[in-house]
């Protein structure tokens, strides 16, 4: 175990963890924060997607002791007006990758409020959709501010 | 009153004959098109927990003292285990249980194929149980290794025995044909990879087995589970409230469920066991190859004469062997089919259900030779298909059949074939292709359904279904919103817990809005008529002028207009409770669904790469 402290969503914490534990492990099991998902768990597929000073970051690579910055999670986000134009468009299935789709959407729209469709292609290269929910996730991401 | 009937049950294409209580009085068919809400476009109802991390899937779920497994899988693809030693796993740190072969159903003494389990580890965290899989001692007796299906099937090395079909006289039909046409078609194995791997957590509370599973049926991993361990099936809990996918690969508990709940049992702790990303392409299950060996006899106007196929399913080590046949059975009117599909077992991953199991590959095929038909005997693909239109299964009635409507709708599509060809390059190759669609999907029963209406005016629906993500939430909101004329947002859905609602069937075989569906309705039609009963008493009035439209109570004479919540708000805390049923299908009919695809494609010749 090892001391860490981190800030998450505003709020700091001091807790410990194992040196080696990836930062989304830390996130869903220590701090209950479970909208963050592991789906591949090796960097592929960007369900566990959160941002670290505003970077989308795959938390599921990240150790958790390396993290330098501030850590927003989908929890930090859940009245980001992204969330409605997902529910809008309906841009879900089943869900399971949706919270990274809308982590990595969030820090595209604060970079670039009117995003191209290719600059949403390009940045949302990273987060898998098994569904197949893509034209609708890129409708969110075109009319977010509707 | 409840009357008990015999009747047939069809999930993904096989069939059982079950036993069914059904009420006398089955409600009349909606009409078709949009109604007040079902038909309609719906903001899905559990979107916003989704999009908001909040909705808790089974890989969410945290116990106290939880363990995590990990588990041994053979590296070989037929292999037997000689010796094995848990004494190296158990004596790591964290180490809290250890399974070997046959300790728990699904943990095999000869593995079948790569990734075949053989033993399990739990531990206080899954590096932990990972690191002591890794120190299991294993000596391992390979074994001859059979990977070509056409190899296995010359073996008689089948998963089940052939299963041959003929109707009319083939071979006849065939020396009469003008046009000959024969091929063989090949489909590849597929993926089903949900983003949420398998996985279960087991939890054992005095005698009863709480399991919260990723699963598209709950109450086959109850039965399946309790059958396992020799107790009571309501002493099985299955949970699942949402599901990160399953496309057809969760319809069974596994060996992750087994072991999970054999360790549970040994350490009295709750455990997860979950397939990694690397387990799920393993282990999960996949969509079986198929070889097809077709043939089509015509005669020179297009009309089919005889159908053949020999058609081979890679099953894999186990899993079932899908109707690739039907296509060619079912799709055209031919009097003179015949077929025989094989389920070759080979050591590769086993078949699992997926998106329509065989008549995906069956369609495939079937559609290539009707193209290739068309194409000898210079006749518009499109034409050839409508010329072979089948009115009747084999003489047995359709229940419904629109594929005449999707070929007309399919038409504007279609015309734009050549003005597609022509704007090839050298190198880009640009063309259209069409084909048509067929499958189950007609539902049946058993389901049910409970509604609860509340004095404030809202219902719940209570049916232990679970929603893979296609919103089956929402569907069946809307059904019982139509029904109770109530706006949707008055209604919640409560799914997901066998010990928390009544039997739903499975989200599989595109059955579950046509089997659960009408349940809901029932159930909604049952408040309703408890609602208009007591309307009538209050109001002093016949219940049969009465109605409830968009939540308002009111008579055909305009007299009575009252909000549902203001006529049930006398009730405070008692609450009205409606029940319902899925009936039989019609007798004697053929339920299938039809459609069509017509599809543009540009392929670079030189790359390859294909866009569609």
């Amino acid at each position: 175990m090892s001391e860490l402290a981190l800030t998450v969503n505003g709020h700091a914490f001091a807790t410990e963890a194992p040196v080696g534990m990836s930062l989304a492990q830390l996130l869903r099991e220590k701090l209950g924060l479970t909208g963050t998902k592991i789906a591949c768990n090796e960097g592929h597929c960007g369900a566990c997607t959160v941002q670290i000073d505003g970077v989308p970051t795959l938390s599921c690579i990240t150790l958790v002791h390396t993290v330098q910055g501030e850590v927003t999670t989908i929890e930090g986000l859940r009245d980001h007006p992204l969330i409605d134009a997902f529910v809008r468009t309906d841009a879900v299935q089943c869900g399971f990758c949706t919270p990274g789709q809308v982590v990595s959407a969030a820090a595209l729209v604060t970079a670039r409020p009117s995003p191209t469709v290719d600059d949403i292609r390009h940045q949302m290269a990273g987060n898998i959709c098994r569904c197949g929910t893509y034209p609708r996730i890129e409708e969110a991401i075109l009319t977010w501010r509707d | 009153m409840a009357r008990l009937i015999r009747t047939e049950k069809e999930v993904e294409g096989r069939f059982e004959e079950v036993w069914l209580v059904v009420e006398e009085d089955p409600l009349e068919q909606w009409p078709a098109g949009p109604l007040a809400v079902v038909g309609r476009d719906a903001v899905r109802v559990d979107a916003r927990e989704r999009d908001r991390g909040e909705a808790r899937y089974t890989a969410d779920i945290q116990l106290p003292s939880m363990l995590h497994t990990a588990v041994l899988r053979s590296p070989y693809a037929h292999a037997r285990v000689k010796r094995i030693d848990l004494a190296p796993a158990l004596a790591l740190p964290g180490v809290h249980g250890a399974l070997g072969p046959e300790e728990a159903k699904g943990l095999v003494r000869e593995a079948g194929y790569v990734g075949h389990a053989v033993a399990a580890v739990a531990a206080d965290t899954f590096g932990q149980a990972r690191r002591a899989v890794k120190a299991i001692d294993v000596d391992w007796e390979k074994l001859e290794v059979v990977l070509d299906p056409e190899e296995a099937v010359a073996r008689g090395q089948l998963t089940i025995p052939s299963e041959p079909y003929e109707r009319g006289d083939f071979e006849r039909a065939l020396a009469s044909a003008d046009a000959v046409v024969e091929g063989t078609y090949r489909t590849s194995v597929v993926l089903h990879n949900s983003l949420e791997t398998h996985q279960a957590v087991c939890e054992w509370v005095g005698d009863t087995l709480n399991v919260y599973i990723s699963t598209q049926y709950i109450w086959g991993i109850r039965d399946g589970v309790a059958q396992e361990l020799g107790i009571p099936a309501d002493k099985v809990r299955v949970v699942c409230e949402y599901m990160g996918g399953g496309f057809g690969s969760k319809n069974s508990p596994d060996e992750y469920t087994f072991v999970a709940a054999e360790l549970a049992k040994r350490t009295g702790r709750p455990v997860r066991c979950a397939l990694t990303r690397r387990e799920e392409n393993m282990a999960a299950g996949n969509r079986n190859l198929t070889i097809q060996k077709l043939t089509v006899g015509a005669l020179r106007d297009g009309t089919i004469v005889a159908l053949g196929g020999e058609f081979v399913n890679g099953v894999g080590f186990s899993g079932w062997s899908a109707m690739t046949e039907g296509p060619m059975q079912m799709l055209y009117a031919c009097e003179n089919v015949r077929t025989v599909r094989h389920g070759a077992k080979i050591n590769t991953p086993p078949m699992k259900a997926f998106r329509a199991p065989g008549f995906v590959e069956g369609t495939f095929g079937l559609e290539c030779l009707v193209d290739e038909l068309a194409a000898k005997l210079n006749l518009d693909p499109l034409e050839l298909r409508r010329k072979n239109y089948a009115g009747t299964n084999n003489g047995k009635q359709f229940s419904s059949k629109n594929l005449m409507e999707c070929y007309e709708r399919a038409e504007k599509h279609w015309e734009r074939r050549h003005e597609v060809r022509a704007r090839s390059t050298d190198t880009w190759k640009h063309g259209v292709g069409m084909a048509s669609q067929i499958w189950f999907g007609g539902g049946g029963p058993p389901s049910y359904a409970w509604t609860r209406v509340t004095s404030d005016g809202r219902i719940t629906v209570v049916t232990a279904m679970q929603d893979i993500g296609t919103g089956t939430r929402t569907v069946m909101a809307q059904i019982a919103a139509e029904e109770l004329g109530v706006p949707l947002d008055r209604v919640e859905v409560a799914l997901g817990d066998t010990a928390r609602g009544p039997y739903a069937t499975l989200s599989a075989g595109s059955s579950t809005t046509p089997s659960v569906g009408p349940a809901v309705r029932a159930a909604a039609a049952d408040a309703k008529r408890q609602i208009l009963e007591i309307a009538a008493q209050r109001y002093h009035i016949e219940a049969g002028v009465l109605d409830i439209k968009d939540g308002i109570v009111c008579s055909a004479d305009g007299n009575v207009s009252t909000p549902l919540e203001t006529l049930l708000e006398i009730l405070e805390n008692a609450q009205i409770l409606g029940t319902g049923g899925r009936g039989p299908n019609p007798t004697g009919m053929t339920v299938l669904t039809f459609g069509v695809q017509v599809v543009e494609v540009a392929v670079d010749v030189e790359t390859g790469e294909v866009r569609v």
